[in-house]
């Protein structure tokens, strides 16, 4: 339990370093070994590091290039002819506005609604004096492995007339097992103390859980709240199965989806750009397919690749908790 | 749990959930039935029940809820003994063909493409898997030799980065790396750089290639995030086994092959029995994205495959029928995953 509180930082930080006795050893010296081991490794290192970011460098710069001129390829990582042409076509595409708001919406409601009710059973199930907590956590530990599958999910969806609709959106998944565990898992963790004191001034399971135990729990909901917004966010079939029929609740990466693969056929047989030819008409301007996608893919990262700098000490404590047994 | 935490609940506990004129009677009766009844088991009673009240108003309603999502659909795995056609209505109004979709799907008409998909859906994944888990462990070892520290903390955030983008990005990055140069392929432009190639090679043309490309897409967004666990392992690594090798002599190379490794090992060994039980479970996305008419001999799993004739051609009953079996595979290898995990003494994850 006590692995729980780890903060990120013991993951990240350097054992070997930050042990005391490395400060005494006279072994430490530069030796040639040492220099040719440490330039090597660094070059690979920030070779890989190159080619993880490189492919995002790539479609920025193309992004942010002349739709016309970026056909001609051999675009690196800055613009060769600086525009903002492809990104004026993407903001008067009124359905990729339409479908950014209908994906911050759909991530805003499924955040909360999965905070809400995860943390309320995970408090219930963190008790253990519950009597029905074995059997609950097990069947609820049980969808984890056991899925009816996409065509009986839809038909269950359809039957409850849930198609077509926002509520196909956030209904299906308002609890994971995943979370849950992880956050009874945190909450076990908890001294009893601070509940029994929450007795003695009287107050009840609903306020102990919302007022005592849910602001002891902020780094793990903060945890939590950023995979199920990256999910939420990332989702694409949910809107293919569910909700495709109607405009208004196409979300961006769907909307991505099918200027991409309209366009990605012409990319693989090099036969011209006939496909994306449509995506660019849709704008009604001249750009070039190649140089929109890269302007849209951009759209639909961004909002993700702008809060990963804040969030990422978060998760790795998350991903411990998640391996660490209850 | 003890009894004395229980006696606490209903004790501390009961009351205050109560109605204010309810409760005393019913506080004290049950009190004094627990301080008799303080057996070594505890039975459920309808008393302990009501005391636990607020308790079952929490947990119960996202029980049933679970339950209506995750396990009701399971209803629909009748229509596997039917021929469905949705205009007939619900479920229950359809000619039931027994077996006949069982037949076709493992040995009839679509035998052999079923059994080319399971491969697939294995070959992928199993490639991906290996790839994955020898990147992952190679690079924690290389990140563990980086001793400036915020070095090592701006590789981590841009290895990691990738496992946030979605996989319609991913997809999207990956076509356009390895399209043709025109077209903003620098993985062709690269090769022919390094005079490799004379012409550009269509990847995603030729089926031989798909999947090491899905391998490899899986390596790029993956890499860094998998390497979380294995860092993390290292860490927990006893320091003085170190300081003892290096009093003995050992080289970096010594330590890394006869300390780092082994004491890793527990943890490699979980993660790839754990993840071997979702490889029927992995690769959807990749697959349908970069996928075409070109390569889906090679391209297409046992998710592309329900999604194209269930929900695309509307032959639901054969889309269930592989559906099922997805499932049934998966529950096998997760349990027997898991079962191994315990044999070999370790910790299951999660």
């Amino acid at each position: 339990m006590a692995t729980i509180a780890s903060e990120p930082a013991t993951i990240a930080s350097e054992p070997l370093s930050h042990d005391p006795s490395h400060a005494r050893s006279p072994r430490k010296k530069w030796t040639t070994e040492r220099i040719v081991f440490t330039t090597l490794n660094t070059t690979f290192l920030v070779l890989l590091a190159a080619l993880m970011i490189y492919p995002l460098l790539n479609t920025l710069a193309i992004s942010f290039n002349n739709g016309q001129d970026a056909i001609r390829g051999g675009i690196g990582i800055w613009p060769r002819v600086f525009s903002l042409q492809n990104y004026g076509v993407v903001f008067h595409m009124s359905t990729l506005y339409q479908a950014f708001f209908m994906s911050v919406l759909k991530t805003v409601v499924v955040v909360a609604t999965n905070l809400f009710f995860t943390s309320m059973l995970a408090y219930a199930l963190s008790r253990n004096e519950f009597i029905f907590r074995r059997s609950i956590t097990l069947i609820f530990v049980a969808t984890m492995y056991f899925d009816a599958g996409l065509i009986p999910n839809y038909l269950l969806i359809k039957d409850l007339g849930m198609l077509n609709s926002f509520q196909a959106y956030w209904v299906p998944t308002i609890i994971s097992a995943f979370n849950l565990i992880l956050l009874r898992t945190y909450m076990k963790s908890i001294p009893e103390e601070v509940i029994e004191s929450a007795r003695l001034d009287g107050a009840g399971e609903f306020r102990t859980w919302w007022q005592i135990i849910m602001p002891l729990c902020k780094p793990t909901l903060a945890v939590i709240g950023l995979f199920v917004a990256v999910g939420s966010w990332n989702s694409w079939l949910d809107t293919l199965l569910y909700n495709s029929n109607e405009q208004w609740l196409s979300t961006l990466q769907y909307e991505l989806q099918k200027l991409l693969s309209s366009s990605m056929a012409s990319g693989m047989n090099g036969a011209g750009q006939a496909g994306g030819a449509a995506a660019a008409a849709a704008g009604g301007q001249v750009t070039s397919p190649i140089a929109l996608r890269s302007a849209i893919t951009m759209v639909a990262a961004v909002p993700i690749l702008f809060v990963y700098p804040f969030l990422q000490k978060h998760f790795v404590s998350g991903l411990m908790i998640g391996s660490v047994k209850g | 749990m003890t009894d004395a935490t229980v006696s606490t609940y209903a004790n501390a506990g009961g009351p205050e959930t109560a109605l204010p004129l309810a409760t005393s009677s019913r506080a004290s009766k049950r009190k004094a039935r627990k301080i008799a009844a303080k057996g070594p088991k505890r039975k459920i009673t309808w008393d302990r029940v009501w005391a636990q009240r607020a308790l079952l108003v929490m947990a119960v309603p996202l029980l049933l809820y679970q339950i209506l999502f995750k396990y009701v659909p399971a209803y629909g795995w009748v229509i596997a003994f039917q021929h469905y056609r949705p205009g007939r209505g619900n479920v229950w109004n359809q000619q039931w063909v027994g077996l006949e979709n069982f037949r076709n799907l493992f040995t009839g008409v679509n035998g052999k493409q079923f059994r080319n998909v399971v491969l697939n859906t294995l070959g992928q994944s199993l490639l991906s898997l290996i790839v994955g888990t020898i990147g992952a462990i190679v690079l924690a070892l290389l990140l563990n030799e980086v001793k400036n520290f915020p070095f090592k903390r701006v590789l981590q955030n841009i290895t990691y980065m990738p496992h946030f983008l979605s996989w319609v990005i991913v997809a999207s990055l990956a076509a356009v790396a390895l399209s043709l140069p025109t077209s903003g392929g620098f993985i062709n432009q690269g090769l022919m750089n390094l005079h490799l190639i004379d012409h550009p090679i269509l990847f995603l043309t030729q089926p031989h290639y798909f999947w090491g490309i899905v391998a490899g897409t899986n390596l790029w967004k993956e890499l860094g995030w998998n390497t979380i666990l294995y860092l993390a392992a290292i860490t927990a690594i006893d320091p003085t086994l170190y300081e003892a090798a290096e009093v003995d002599g050992a080289g970096r190379y010594r330590k890394m092959f006869n300390i780092t490794l082994p004491g890793i090992r527990p943890t490699i060994v979980v993660l790839l029995i754990i993840n071997s039980g979702w490889i029927l479970s992995t690769n959807f996305e990749l697959p349908y994205f970069l996928g075409n008419g070109l390569v889906a001999q090679r391209a297409q799993t046992i998710d592309v495959f329900v999604l194209h004739y269930g929900y695309q051609l509307g032959n639901y009953s054969l889309a269930v029928v592989a559906g099922i079996f997805k499932t049934i595979v998966a529950i096998i290898l997760v349990g027997s995953a898991n079962l191994a995990a315990k044999r070999l003494n370790q910790e299951t994850l999660v």
